[in-house]
């Protein structure tokens, strides 16, 4: 393509195309009060002055309620329980700024030159000449560094560019252990719980007789040993271990023959991880046996060995076997028998319960 | 034949007719006053004043209460039955007039009391007895006006674990599925919080002292109770959380900056 052409080919899209419909050029200037009137600019003047000289008596305002005002001072006002000296430093301070502003932008509107113009855009791109000095200067450098005539030069140099990837690739080993299925036995499909292992009140770590639990109660829930534990591990276990205990009429609710042996009395446990993206619930209502997520209100039945009965969560919520020890307390059968909490890839889901099993 | 003939025939043995009438009621009488006699008269002096206050309540709560829980509370279609519930149910919902309701609905909102503590506190002791339940408290169960900061602060922990779920970190209440709503605590009576743990009112879990004794009740109500005392800087915007913020913030803050760059930038009056 010639320059030529393509200088023609531009002219003829300007006239078609870039200009459909004849330029109207700019609005017809009409002047403003304070360009006509002396009168009105003096007024606007004034304005503007004193908007500015606001801002000094604030700033004083400022300073002495910051000194004078005691700083849990309150005041009802509004029906609303102030904070006097937060309320007052906002309002002078905000205001002083504000007016600086004010100030600024009714002095540019009033009182500065009011003349309109308009500025062609010009192209973003370099000219031709610029252009083909670019491709000269890229062609010369190729040549001076001989590239095709020794061209090993480059296929090597990308191979060792290609190569320094793998060292980097291969740090990330680091991150953690390749979670094959034993290791996930190990670490996310296990939890401190275990046979004999006492229920504790969450925070003040009561041991729980199942004698002391009347129909309808919930209590939230931990092991015993998870006080044995600390750091990581005991973080590690204290986002996985939480119960929600709660008692239900057993004649009320829905035993599955499997599950005959987990529950004590109608007292059942089922872990409070949710199982769509892991938030803590305890949110039962007692009448309905349903406990729901506030997170994304995934309802599960606790009548219903913890089936989902509404919401994004996919699984039912796992059940802990219970039993009682020979003081009386409640204690686990064994850990949980699915992993507790989300969804992750190599998840078995086929031992989850659904709802109708037996 | 022979029996006509008997009868006809005169007889020196012969009584009155009313005889066996009479002796009849000779014997009632006997047996009447040997009863008055001998059954301990005092025993009925001795449970008057009791009987007479769960009376009073049965009476009063065949008229309020009845249509709904039965003559005897044993509930009906419409309403719970109420044995075993003891009278501290019966108190936390008379005394925050949660009951009787108004009308059939999700949940029983809290109204303005229409009933005096005597009226309430006889239905409760008439409701007590119609099996064992929790008892009304007395104030040294919830007494919270000698903790220490550290008990404050454990009462904190407790209701964040305990509570939080539906009433809010801040107390103010939330959402629950169907038009029912777990209330604020803010303003609510010690004895009603008291109460509300341990009877598990409507959808709301029971929290027996087997779990939560009553010294840890005691720190959640102190912890309460310091909350109402927080002055709060300006408008609480409902305390919800983020969604009343987000609708401030982009309805008067955006909102206000749209207008001010308006401003900015329009052409204002003209003299033409």
């Amino acid at each position: 393509m010639t320059p030529e052409h393509s200088t023609t080919l531009v002219t003829t899209e300007d006239d078609a195309l870039l200009h459909p419909v004849p330029n109207p050029g700019i609005e017809h200037h009409v002047e403003r009060y304070t360009d006509v009137d002396a009168k009105a600019a003096d007024r606007a003047y004034k304005q503007v002055v004193a908007i500015f000289g606001l801002v000094p008596l604030l700033a004083i305002a400022f300073v002495v309620i910051y000194f004078a005002v005691p700083r849990h001072a309150t005041a009802q006002v509004l029906g609303v329980n102030w904070q006097l000296s937060n309320t007052l430093l906002g309002l002078t301070g905000g205001l002083a700024v504000l007016l600086i502003g004010v100030g600024a932008i009714h002095w540019s509107r009033q009182l500065m030159n009011d003349t309109e113009i308009a500025e062609e855009r010009h192209s973003a791109a370099s000219n031709e000449e610029e252009r083909a000095g670019f491709v000269d200067v890229v062609n010369e450098g190729v040549r001076d560094a001989g590239v095709s005539r020794r061209k090993m030069v480059l296929a090597s140099m990308g191979g060792a560019l290609g190569i320094i990837a793998v060292p980097a690739i291969v740090t990330l080993a680091d991150i953690g252990p390749y979670p094959t299925a034993a290791v996930r036995r190990e670490t996310i499909e296990k939890t401190i719980w275990a046979d004999g292992v006492r229920v504790v009140n969450d925070s003040n770590l009561i041991p729980l007789k199942a004698s002391d639990l009347e129909i309808g109660q919930l209590v939230n829930a931990e092991p015993e040993t998870l006080a044995d534990l600390h750091g990581k591990d005991y973080m590690n276990m204290k986002s996985k271990t939480p119960l929600v205990i709660v008692r239900m009429d057993p004649n009320s609710i829905k035993i599955p023959e499997s599950r005959k042996d987990w529950h004590v009395g109608g007292i059942l446990a089922y872990s409070k991880i949710c199982t769509h993206v892991g938030c803590p619930i305890s949110l039962w209502e007692q009448q309905t046996h349903h406990l729901l997520c506030p997170c994304h209100q995934s309802t599960f039945d606790l009548g219903n060995s913890g089936v989902v009965v509404f919401g994004p969560a996919a699984r039912a919520l796992p059940q802990l076997p219970l039993k009682v020890d020979a003081q009386g307390y409640l204690v686990a059968q064994s850990d949980f028998t699915v992993p507790v909490g989300p969804s992750y890839f190599e998840r078995d889901s086929r031992n989850d319960y659904k709802d109708g099993d037996r | 034949m022979r029996f006509g003939s008997s009868r006809r025939r005169p007889s020196s043995h012969r009584r009155h007719r009313a005889a066996r009438p009479l002796s009849l009621v000779l014997a009632l009488f006997l047996m009447g006053a040997l009863y008055a006699a001998l059954s301990p008269a005092t025993q009925v002096a001795a449970d008057t004043g009791m009987s007479a206050q769960v009376a009073e309540g049965k009476a009063l709560f065949q008229v309020t209460c009845s249509s709904c829980h039965g003559l005897n509370g044993e509930g009906t279609s419409q309403g719970p039955s109420l044995v075993g519930v003891g009278a501290a149910a019966v108190e936390f919902q008379m005394g925050t007039n949660r009951m009787p309701m108004a009308k059939p609905g999700a949940q029983a909102p809290r109204k303005v009391v229409q009933y005096t503590a005597q009226e309430i506190n006889n239905i409760a002791r008439y409701v007590h007895t119609l099996g064992p339940g929790p008892d009304i408290p007395p104030s040294s169960a919830y007494d919270y006006s000698n903790l220490d900061d550290d008990a404050i602060a454990r009462g904190g922990e407790l209701f964040r674990t305990n509570c939080s779920a539906c009433h809010q970190a801040a107390a103010n209440g939330g959402a629950l599925p169907n038009g029912k709503h777990a209330p604020a605590l803010h303003g609510v009576e010690p004895l009603h919080i008291y109460e509300a743990i341990r009877t598990g009112p409507q959808q709301m879990p029971v929290f027996s002292a087997g779990a939560i004794p009553d010294k840890d009740v005691a720190a959640m109500i102190g912890y309460l109770k310091g909350l109402d005392q927080q002055p709060s800087a300006g408008f609480s915007l409902g305390g919800l959380g983020p969604v009343t913020e987000g609708f401030f913030g982009w309805v008067l803050g955006i909102g206000g900056l749209c207008l001010v760059a308006t401003w900015i930038a329009s052409r204002g009056a003209r003299a033409k």
